[in-house]
């Protein structure tokens, strides 16, 4: 499988995931925001960081970028598309995902490892866990609060277009368990679609046992077996 | 034209970092305070001379990329 990992000025998870994909067999290849052309892929990533130095809001100005065109182009027509961390909010700043990202609710940058649960597994993202199967993934970032209108949180609901959700090591998903404040301690959700995933937590951080741990390896197996 | 445009959070979406101003500003004794709600601020200067087609432009400005719509609220004046 082909895959397109998107580069912005301040993106720094970009070699990161760019690693993992190629760990999985991906054949990648990094694409620089300024670009019109979009290599041939089947997975296009956007990747974690601080594009734009978060100026305005964060991912707002690579919302607006040349390639943004392209994206959405490929999104429409069924490409699969993956935004972790800054990626999740570039994403919604281009309203390819509905909601957005609020300031944490504590008002702090998070750094840590958190439980999160598998929500929705019959998605070619998440085909290789299990229902309702707790990982333990980094988050780093300032802005993770999801937020969105509440029409839109029924759909998420009814639709099971909510992909992780963060809980306790237990499985517990409460007030407790949740980092950043997020509506219904969500993750990642998909589109309507399901051909796109925006997540805060970093899956490519977590496919190698020396470093961390594998919980995020089945993300990829799921894409490349999909 | 020049244009002066506010950005703020709208009523309903919690606004953390006007909440810690208004938490200090009542720490230092300034008692009669009521609520703070912190926003952006731009001024933007336009070459079209046609108002109506200057107002147009700058409203596209704030609801493409200046406000997120989700959650923020804007407010335009003319300088």
């Amino acid at each position: 499988m082909n895959s397109s990992v998107i580069v912005f000025p301040g993106s720094n998870c970009d070699r990161d995931i760019a690693v993992a994909l190629e760990k999985m067999q991906f054949k990648n290849k990094m694409v620089w925001h300024k670009d019109t052309n979009l290599p041939k892929s089947d997975l296009i990533v956007i990747p974690g960081g601080f594009s734009y130095g978060d100026y305005l809001r964060s991912g707002a100005i690579a919302g607006k970028s040349l390639i943004i065109n392209e994206i959405i182009k490929a999104a429409n027509s069924g490409c699969l598309i993956l935004g972790i961390c800054n990626g999740f909010q570039i994403l919604t700043e281009t309203g390819l995902l509905k909601g957005t990202l609020l300031r944490n609710k504590n008002l702090k940058f998070i750094n840590k490892d958190v439980n999160i649960k598998v929500i929705n597994n019959k998605t070619k993202f998440t085909s290789k866990y299990n229902l309702n199967q707790i990982l333990k993934i980094n988050i780093a970032h300032n802005e993770g609060n999801y937020f969105t209108k509440e029409t839109h949180l029924k759909e998420l609901n009814n639709e099971n277009l909510i992909a992780f959700k963060y809980c306790d090591e237990k499985g517990v998903v409460n007030d407790r368990s949740n980092p950043n404040g997020a509506l219904e301690n969500i993750a990642g959700i998909f589109n309507a679609k399901k051909n796109i995933l925006g997540m805060m937590p970093h899956p490519e951080r977590m496919v190698d046992e020396m470093i961390s741990n594998t919980d995020g390896v089945n993300l990829f197996s799921s894409l490349i077996n999909k | 034209m020049k244009y002066s445009i506010i950005v703020t959070l709208k009523k309903d979406v919690l606004d953390p970092q006007g909440k810690v101003v208004e938490n200090t500003l009542k720490n230092m004794g300034l008692n009669s305070l009521k609520s703070v709600r912190q926003g952006k601020y731009f001024e933007i200067e336009v070459e079209e001379k046609n108002e109506e087609v200057a107002d147009k432009e700058v409203t596209q400005m704030c609801e493409k990329l200046l406000a997120n719509l989700i959650i923020e609220d804007y407010k335009i004046n003319k300088l």
